[in-house]
C-alpha cells in the first residue's frame, strides 16, 4: 500500500471536501444498513459490500463530467450511489422489490441506470472490462468526448479478456479508464497467492497503455489521478490504467470465513488508513467544519439511509407479471 | 358494375394493416390516381390511390380500423352512371383496383393467390413474397452482403466487426467491398480475440450503436458465449427493461466439408435454448437477405446462423429496395398431405430432396422451413401436422437436446390426438465430426435417412 502523502489541502475547496465526506459517508452508512437488512432476511443471495473502498469511487466521480460512463462488477453499490443514483431505488433492488432499479429482477449484482450512465452491475468476473471498452468505442464512434470508467478487481485482473481488451483499447485509442480496485484479495486469495506480477497497472506496458498506482484510501489522491487519466482520455490519447490500492473491511460477500487474513490486519487498516476519517481530520484541521457540523452531516446521512431502508421494505414485492417482461425489447 | 377496392399489400410481408384515414367520403367522385386513403403498416404510413374513375358508393371499413387483412374489400366504387345506392358487389377476386403511390406498386397482388392456405393440398408453395414481385437471382453470399450494405447505408450506427472482415474482404467474402464503401470506421478488423471483441461489441450496443459481429465461424463463438448469453441476452431482463442490446452475431455455422470436429458444429439448439436471444437460420438467399435486414433492425441480440455450403447457392430474391422477412414466420416450402417434414437452414436442402423423391413413391410431403428458431412458428407446424398426422424433423445438429426433440414434445402436447405415428427426429450422429470423408458422410444426416424416416411414420 502506498503511504499517504502529506495532505495538500490548499487547492481543495471546503465545499469539495465536505462533498467527499458526505458521499463517502453515505456509501458507508448505506452498506452498513444493507448488512443489517441482510441479517434480517430482507436481502438475499450475494451481497458484496464496499465498506473501506469508498474513496475510489467518490474521488473518481469528482473527476467525471456529465455524459461519462461507468461500469463495474457485482461490488457495485458504492459506484451507484457515487454517480447519483437514488439510494431508495438501490436498496429496494437489494430487497427485490418493485421500486428497485431493475424492479426486483437484478438484485445486488445487477443494477443499471441509463439516466446516470451506470452500465452495471456484472456478475461474471472481468466481463465488464470489454463491455466498458465497448461503451468507450461507442462514444468515440459517435464523436463525443465522454470517457468510460471501467472498474474491476485485482482478481479480475488475471482474466484473459482483460488483456484482449487492453490490446484493442490501445489499438483503437479508446477513451476508457481501467480502474483496478486492488483491495488485496479475490475472495480469500491474496494478490501474492494469485500472481508473481503483483504490480497490476504495469501490465498495461505490454500494450502501450500508461498507468499508475494510486493510494485509493486517499480521496484527494484519487481525484488528482482521476483528473490526469481523464485528461489523457479526453485528449484522444487512448486508455489509461489506475491501480487503486484499497482495502475491503468486510468479507467478500455476506458469508466469509475470514480465515485468509488476520483481524489485526483489518483493524490496522481501519485505524491508519480509513478514507472517511482522513477527510474528517482534514476538515477539522483546516477549520472547515466543527465537530457539531460533522455530527449534523452524520445525522442527515443516517436519515437518508433510513428512508431508503424504509422504502425498500414498503415497496411492493415484484409483480408476478414481471416474470415474463423485459425478455425482448 | 361497382368494383371493390381491396386492402392492398404495401410490402411483401404485410398481412394486415390499419386503415388510418379515408380521404374521400361516400358519394365523392374519384379520379384515377387520386389518393383516397392512408394506410398504416408496422413500417410506414402510405397513401393509397384509386385506379379507376367513379363514385365512392360505400366505405366498407371505417377509418381507424386496425388489423384489416390484405385483400379485404374496403370500399365500393360505382362506375359512371351507375347508381351508388344499390350497387351490386363484384365477386371477390375481381382484381386489384388500386395501387399505392410508391415503389410498392410492384407488390400489389392478385387477391386469390395471396396467401397459401395450407389446409388445401396442391396449393402453390409459399415463395415468401407475393406473386408478381420482380425477382433477381443471387447467391446467399451476395444476399447477405446486400443486406448488410443496405442497412449500413440506412443507419450510420450500424457497423461490422470481426476477424478479416475488412482488408481481407471477409474469410468467406461475405463482407467483400464493404470496407471500400464504408471505411475503416465502420468495417473493423479485430485481433483474434473472440471473447474480447464480443464483449466490446455488446458494450458498444449498450452505448447506442448497432454492431454486427462476424464470427469467422460459429465454432469460435464458444470463446465469446459468456458475453452472448450473460451480457447480451440477459441484461434487458436484469435491468428491468432499461438496457437493451441491439446486436447481431453472424457467421457460418455447422459442418462445411472435411474440416474436422472443432470446425463443424451446429449451434442451432444451443442458442435456441436461451431466452433473450433471437435465433435465425436461413436456407434461401431471399430469407438470408430479408432476415438479416430484420436482424440488424431488431432491438435484441440476434444469433444469425449461416452455412458455408449454402453461401454459393443461388436463389431468387425479390428485387425490391427494402425486402425484409419477419421473425417467427415459417415458410411452407412445399405443400403436401401425407406427412410434414420440418427443417431449417441447410437441413431444408435434404428435406426438399427427400420430398421430391418421396413424391415418386406416391407420398405427398409438406415441407416447412422454420427460418427462425426463436421465435419459433409453432402454429404453422401444428396446423400442418393436424392435417398430415405425421411429422419428421431434420437438422444437422446432435440428437440430444435437438430442435427436433423440442418440436416432438410440442406436437405431443398440442396435437397428440392427431398423430398417427410417433414424430421422428433426423439429426446428425451423436459423435464429434470425423475428418475421413466416408466417416463424415456417415456422421451427417442424409436424404436417405429422411426418406426412411418418412416411410416409417407412413408405415410404408
Ligand atoms: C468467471 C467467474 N469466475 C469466478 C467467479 C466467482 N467469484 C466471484 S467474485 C470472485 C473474486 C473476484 O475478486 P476481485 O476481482 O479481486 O474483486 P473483489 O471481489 O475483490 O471486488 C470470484 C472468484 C465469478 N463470479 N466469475
Ligand atoms: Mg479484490
Amino acid at each position: 500500500m502506498a503511504t499517504r502523502k502529506a495532505p495538500e489541502t490548499s487547492n481543495i475547496s471546503k465545499d469539495d471536501l465536505l462533498a467527499y465526506y458526505r458521499e463517502m459517508l453515505l456509501i458507508r452508512r448505506f452498506e452498513e444498513k444493507a448488512g443489517q437488512l441482510y441479517g434480517m432476511g430482507l436481502i438475499g443471495g450475494f451481497c458484496h459490500l464496499y465498506i473501506g473502498q469508498e474513496a475510489v469511487v467518490v474521488g473518481l466521480e469528482a473527476a467525471a463530467k456529465t455524459g461519462d460512463k461507468r461500469i463495474t462488477s457485482y461490488r457495485d453499490h458504492g459506484h451507484m450511489l457515487a454517480c447519483g443514483m437514488d439510494p431508495k431505488g438501490v436498496m429496494a433492488e437489494l430487497t427485490g422489490r418493485s421500486g428497485g432499479y431493475s424492479r426486483g429482477k437484478g438484485g445486488s449484482m445487477h443494477m443499471f441506470s441509463k439516466e446516470k450512465h451506470f452500465y452495471g452491475g456484472h456478475g461474471i468476473v472481468a466481463a465488464q472490462v470489454p463491455l466498458g471498452a465497448g461503451l468507450a468505442f461507442a462514444d468515440k464512434y459517435l464523436g463525443n468526448d465522454n470517457v468510460t470508467f471501467t472498474y474491476f478487481g485485482d482478481g479480475a485482473a488475471n482474466q484473459g479478456q482483460v488483456y484482449e481488451t487492453y490490446n484493442m483499447a490501445e489499438l483503437w485509442m479508446l477513451p476508457v479508464i481501467f480502474v483496478i480496485e486492488n483491495n488485496q484479495y479475490a475472495m480469500g486469495t491474496s494478490v501474492k497467492r494469485s500472481t508473481k506480477s503483483t504490480t497490476l497497472f504495469g501490465r498495461g506496458t505490454a500494450y502501450g497503455i500508461p498507468g499508475e498506482q494510486v493510494d485509493g484510501m486517499d480521496v484527494l489522491a484519487v481525484k488528482a489521478a482521476g483528473d490526469k487519466a481523464v485528461a489523457h482520455c479526453r485528449a484522444g490519447k487512448g486508455p489509461y490504467i489506475l491501480e487503486m490500492m484499497t482495502y475491503r473491511y468486510r468479507g467478500h460477500s455476506m458469508s466469509d470465513p475470514a480465515k485468509y487474513r488476520t483481524r489485526e490486519e483489518v483493524q490496522k487498516m481501519r485505524d491508519e488508513k480509513d478514507a472517511i476519517e482522513h477527510v474528517r481530520d482534514l476538515l477539522l484541521q483546516a477549520g472547515h467544519a466543527s465537530d457539531e457540523d460533522l455530527k449534523a452531516i452524520d445525522r442527515d446521512i443516517k436519515e437518508r439511509v433510513n428512508e431508503a431502508a424504509e422504502f425498500s421494505k414498503e415497496s411492493p414485492e415484484a409483480d408476478l407479471s414481471e416474470l415474463w417482461t423485459d425478455i425482448y425489447a | 358494375m361497382a368494383t371493390e377496392i381491396l386492402m392492398p399489400a404495401l410490402s411483401p410481408t404485410m398481412e394486415e394493416g390499419t386503415l388510418a384515414k379515408w380521404l374521400v367520403k361516400e358519394g365523392d367522385k374519384v379520379k384515377s390516381g387520386q389518393i383516397i386513403a392512408e394506410i398504416e403498416t408496422d413500417k410506414a404510413t402510405m397513401e393509397f390511390e384509386a385506379v379507376d374513375e367513379g363514385t365512392v358508393a360505400r366505405l366498407l371499413v371505417a377509418e381507424g380500423t386496425a388489423g384489416v387483412k390484405v385483400n379485404t374489400p374496403i370500399a365500393l366504387i360505382a362506375g359512371d352512371g351507375e347508381s351508388t345506392a344499390t350497387v351490386p358487389v363484384a365477386p371477390p377476386g375481381a382484381g386489384p383496383v388500386a395501387v399505392v403511390s410508391d415503389q410498392a406498386q410492384a407488390m400489389i397482388v392478385p387477391p386469390a393467390s395471396m396467401k397459401p392456405a395450407m389446409a388445401i393440398p396442391d396449393e402453390a408453395p409459399d415463395m415468401g413474397w407475393p406473386a408478381g414481385t420482380p425477382v433477381k437471382t443471387m447467391t446467399v453470399r451476395e444476399a447477405l452482403r446486400e443486406a448488410m450494405a443496405e442497412e449500413m447505408r440506412a443507419d450510420a450506427n450500424v457497423f461490422l466487426m470481426g476477424e478479416e472482415v475488412g482488408e481481407y474482404q471477409g474469410a468467406y467474402k461475405i463482407s467483400q467491398g464493404l470496407l471500400d464503401e464504408f471505411g475503416t470506421k465502420r468495417v473493423i478488423d479485430t485481433p483474434i480475440t473472440e471473447h474480447g471483441f464480443a464483449g466490446l461489441a455488446v458494450g458498444a450496443a449498450f452505448g447506442g450503436l448497432r454492431p454486427i459481429v462476424e464470427f469467422m465461424t460459429f465454432n469460435f463463438s464458444m470463446q465469446a458465449i459468456d458475453h452472448i448469453i450473460n451480457s447480451a441476452a440477459k441484461t434487458l431482463y436484469m435491468s428491468g427493461g432499461q438496457m437493451g442490446c441491439p446486436i447481431v452475431f453472424r457467421g457460418p455455422n455447422g459442418a462445411a466439408a472435411r474440416v474436422g470436429a472443432q470446425h463443424s458444429q451446429d449451434y442451432a439448439a444451443w442458442y435456441a435454448h436461451v431466452p433473450g436471444l433471437k435465433v435465425v437460420m436461413p436456407y434461401t438467399a431471399a430469407d438470408a437477405k430479408g432476415l438479416l435486414k430484420t436482424a440488424i433492425r431488431d432491438p435484441n441480440p440476434v444469433i444469425f446462423l449461416e452455412n458455408e455450403i449454402l453461401y454459393g447457392r443461388s436463389f431468387e430474391v425479390p428485387d425490391l429496395p427494402d425486402y425484409t422477412v419477419p421473425f417467427g414466420k415459417a415458410r411452407i416450402a412445399r405443400v403436401g398431405s401425407d406427412v410434414t417434414i420440418v427443417s431449417f437452414g441447410i437441413g431444408m436442402a435434404l428435406a426438399l430432396d427427400a420430398a421430391e423423391a418421396l413424391s415418386k413413391d406416391g407420398i405427398s410431403a409438406e415441407v416447412i422451413d422454420l427460418r427462425t428458431l426463436r421465435p419459433l412458428d409453432y402454429d404453422t407446424v401444428i396446423s400442418s401436422v393436424m392435417k398430415t398426422n405425421r411429422c419428421v424433423t431434420v437438422e444437422e445438429g446432435w440428437p440430444v437436446g435437438a430442435i427436433g426433440n423440442h418440436l416432438s414434445a410440442t406436437i405431443m402436447t398440442r396435437a397428440f390426438d392427431y398423430l398417427d405415428a410417433p414424430v421422428l427426429n433426423c439429426t446428425g450422429k451423436d459423435v464429434p465430426m470425423p475428418y475421413a470423408a466416408n466417416l463424415e458422410k456417415l456422421a451427417l444426416v442424409t436424404v436417405a435417412e429422411v426418406i426412411a424416416a418418412v416411410k416409417s411414420v407412413c408405415y410404408r
